[in-house]
């Protein structure tokens, strides 16, 4: 049904443009090749029609876009026409290809990647095209051409700024964080009396606001990187610790008593029992701690630092209106995340291989 | 009561070790204004006295902080411009609309996905690379990006709420939509129900306590969004500011209020989730 709408919209669309396109007739030729064979595409009603060609169509049709793109100016409406085709080819051409997928006839790995790859581009093109095209000012959002140019032409700055951040506050704040998490939870969990203690407050202070102490760090620990570092290790510690805690108790009682009757002593038993049972509990908060450590870093920043870092360069870059070095700032910590976070599934899958979730192939 | 002794016996070690640290931490200010002062060989007590007591001290002590949030919400008329509870009701409503539209946004593509093959390949891997881009990055230029197409005050807060809100929400939906059983569909496909009533009969019902669970969480995080946006807009007032301009004069009571004042909303807003759980759960007759 959704298929059906798609096309129509898609074959509609690729009609009126023609329609529309008609009078300069060979102005733009890839705008009207696209055109025709858009209207062509209503053929599928009654003819087989592949899904590949759909996703041809998608790509043909957001070249013709970005090739014809005005200098200035908003753009013609038949080209508002050609985005909302190509946006519908693309969209059935996902459908299309999950339900190939679904149905068993494409393989799972190397397709599946297609799709969000798929989505991410057509999110690209639509912001360009828009962007450009309905001559959106470049203080509200710049286009994505304007920030890779942007990006590729102050990579020093970039560079310095990553160092800084990332390099001098995140790491050193995110593992000493974490660290004192487990073991903190290490200690805790041999006394009950600690552990029902410690156990409300953890979740409690997990639940807070622990990026506000960001000011009072920086007063503590001074401008540079160490300040930053600290908040990163006060926002890393209670989630790991809370989550060490749940995962000390996840190896049942079975399992206990199995250690007990090899008498196993009490380290024994945390090194090869407990501690490999709390693995995916430990990574859970390793993934959440990669995020929350970039955050940290960054809004410490707003608080103080010297002239270089992300934080610093981003608040300093929107009081000048340079967005675009915002945003190429902002791919960058979107890229430093991302890496991050990847790193960190990848190891779990690698040390937590027994695990169901890692298992099942989708972690 | 097995469970609040443990609770208080590390609150209360909380605050003395506070008390010793302020001694400790605001000690050699202390020091150095006596000398100024000419003031040789005080005795240890007045001393201690002293550094409780500073005006701009490094840590300030708990009582000095506890007055603080005394004299800035309970002493002050609420609508006075140096008040927590102004403050604290200004970023408390961007905070509830935020999250209001980040469960709304959540719970919508939570459908979106598990009805839709497409867009569950397509989406799921963007939202969860959506949070690693750290959205505070993102909040100044929010600010004045809406504030030169004419949105101000409360709308740009909300929406950095919500952008951090709804991932949570996501997660747990999928997982709750998900969670019913294919022998319960099986189940519903014998009764011949359609899928909308698949979806209000059974899925629903099924996701509600991996919703409370992702509001909870949600609720908490939408608060951190609402205070860190208003580090950006100084004008507007709220939580934030009130940590931006303490940090700036060197207030550090005023810091410390805020950020208390910060946790209590937190933990409000978590136990009122935490409440509306509770109501749901008995009136579906989850027992516990």
């Amino acid at each position: 049904m959704l298929q059906l709408y798609l096309a129509l919209i898609a074959g509609g669309c690729g009609l009126l443009g023609l329609a529309a396109s008609l009078p300069t007739l060979g102005a733009a030729p890839l705008m009207q090749i696209f055109f025709a064979v858009s209207t062509l595409s209503l053929l599928r009603l009654v003819l087989p029609w592949p899904f590949w060609l759909d996703g041809v169509l998608a790509a043909l049709g957001a070249w013709a876009l970005i090739a014809s793109l005005p200098a200035e100016g908003l753009m013609p409406l038949h080209h508002w026409l050609a985005l909302i085709a190509s946006w519908a080819f693309a969209w059935l051409f996902v459908e299309r290809l999950a339900a190939a997928i679904r149905a068993g006839k494409l393989p799972e790995t190397g397709t599946g990647l297609v799709i969000p790859l798929i989505f991410g581009l057509a999110l690209i093109v639509i912001w360009e095209v828009v962007t450009r095209g309905a001559s959106v000012s470049p203080v509200l959002l710049p286009a994505p051409s304007a920030i890779a140019t942007r990006f590729a032409a102050s990579t020093g700055i970039l560079w310095a700024d990553f160092v800084q951040t990332f390099i001098k506050s995140v790491i050193p704040g995110y593992i000493i964080g974490c660290i004192a998490g487990l073991l903190v939870a290490i200690a805790v969990d041999r006394s009950p009396f600690l552990k029902a203690g410690i156990m409300p407050i953890g979740n409690f202070m997990s639940a807070l606001p622990i990026i506000g102490i960001a000011p009072i760090m920086v007063m503590w620990f001074g401008f540079d990187w160490q300040s930053k570092a600290a908040v990163v290790v006060a926002m890393t510690f209670f989630p790991m610790l809370v989550n060490t805690v749940a995962g000390l108790n996840a190896a049942s009682a079975i399992e206990r008593d199995l250690m007990s009757t090899y008498a196993a002593s009490y380290r024994q038993t945390l090194m090869k029992l407990r501690l490999p049972a709390a693995g995916p509990f430990i990574f859970n908060a390793l993934k959440i701690n990669s995020t929350l450590a970039l955050i940290g870093a960054i809004v410490a920043e707003f608080f103080g630092t010297p002239v270089v870092g992300m934080g610093f360069r981003i608040s300093t870059g929107v009081g000048r209106l340079a967005i675009d070095l915002v945003w190429a700032e902002i791919a960058v910590a979107a890229i430093a995340g991302s890496a991050f976070y990847g790193v960190i599934a990848l190891i779990e899958r690698g040390v937590t291989f027994w695990h169901p979730s890692v298992r099942g192939g989708r972690a | 009561m097995n469970r609040i002794l443990p609770v208080l016996t590390i609150l209360l070690a909380i605050v003395v070790i506070w008390y010793a640290a302020s001694v400790w931490m605001n000690a050699p200010w202390q020091t150095r204004l006596n000398e100024r002062a000419d003031l040789a060989n005080v005795p240890f007590t007045e001393f201690v006295a002293q550094t409780w007591a500073q005006d701009k001290p490094v840590l300030p002590s708990p009582h000095q902080v506890a007055g603080e949030i005394w004299n800035a919400t309970i002493a002050l008329e609420p609508t006075s411009k140096r008040s927590l509870a102004y403050h604290g009701w200004i970023t408390l409503s961007a905070t509830l609309l935020g999250f209001a539209f980040g469960t709304s946004l959540g719970v919508l593509l939570a459908v979106a996905i598990i009805h839709n093959d497409a867009s569950d390949r397509s989406l799921m891997p963007w939202i969860i690379a959506s949070q690693t881009v750290p959205i505070v990055a993102v909040a100044p230029m929010l600010v004045v990006g809406l504030n030169a197409v004419g949105l101000t005050g409360l709308v740009p807060k909300a929406l950095i709420s919500m952008y951090l809100s709804f991932f949570p929400v996501v997660v747990g939906m999928v997982k709750g939509l998900r969670s019913p059983e294919g022998i319960q569909l099986d189940l519903l496909r014998t009764y011949d129900a359609t899928p909308w009533q698949a979806f209000w009969k059974l899925r629903w019902p099924a996701a509600m306590p991996f919703l409370f669970a992702s509001m909870k969480v949600g609720i908490a995080i939408s608060l951190v969004g609402a205070i860190v946006a208003e580090l950006s807009n100084t004008a507007g007032g709220g939580l934030g500011v009130r940590l931006l301009t303490g940090s700036v004069n060197g207030q550090t009571v005023q810091i410390w209020a805020a950020l208390f004042i910060a946790a209590g909303l937190a933990a409000v807003l978590v136990a009122v989730v935490g409440r509306a759980e509770h109501m749901v759960n008995r009136r579906t007759g989850v027992r516990a």
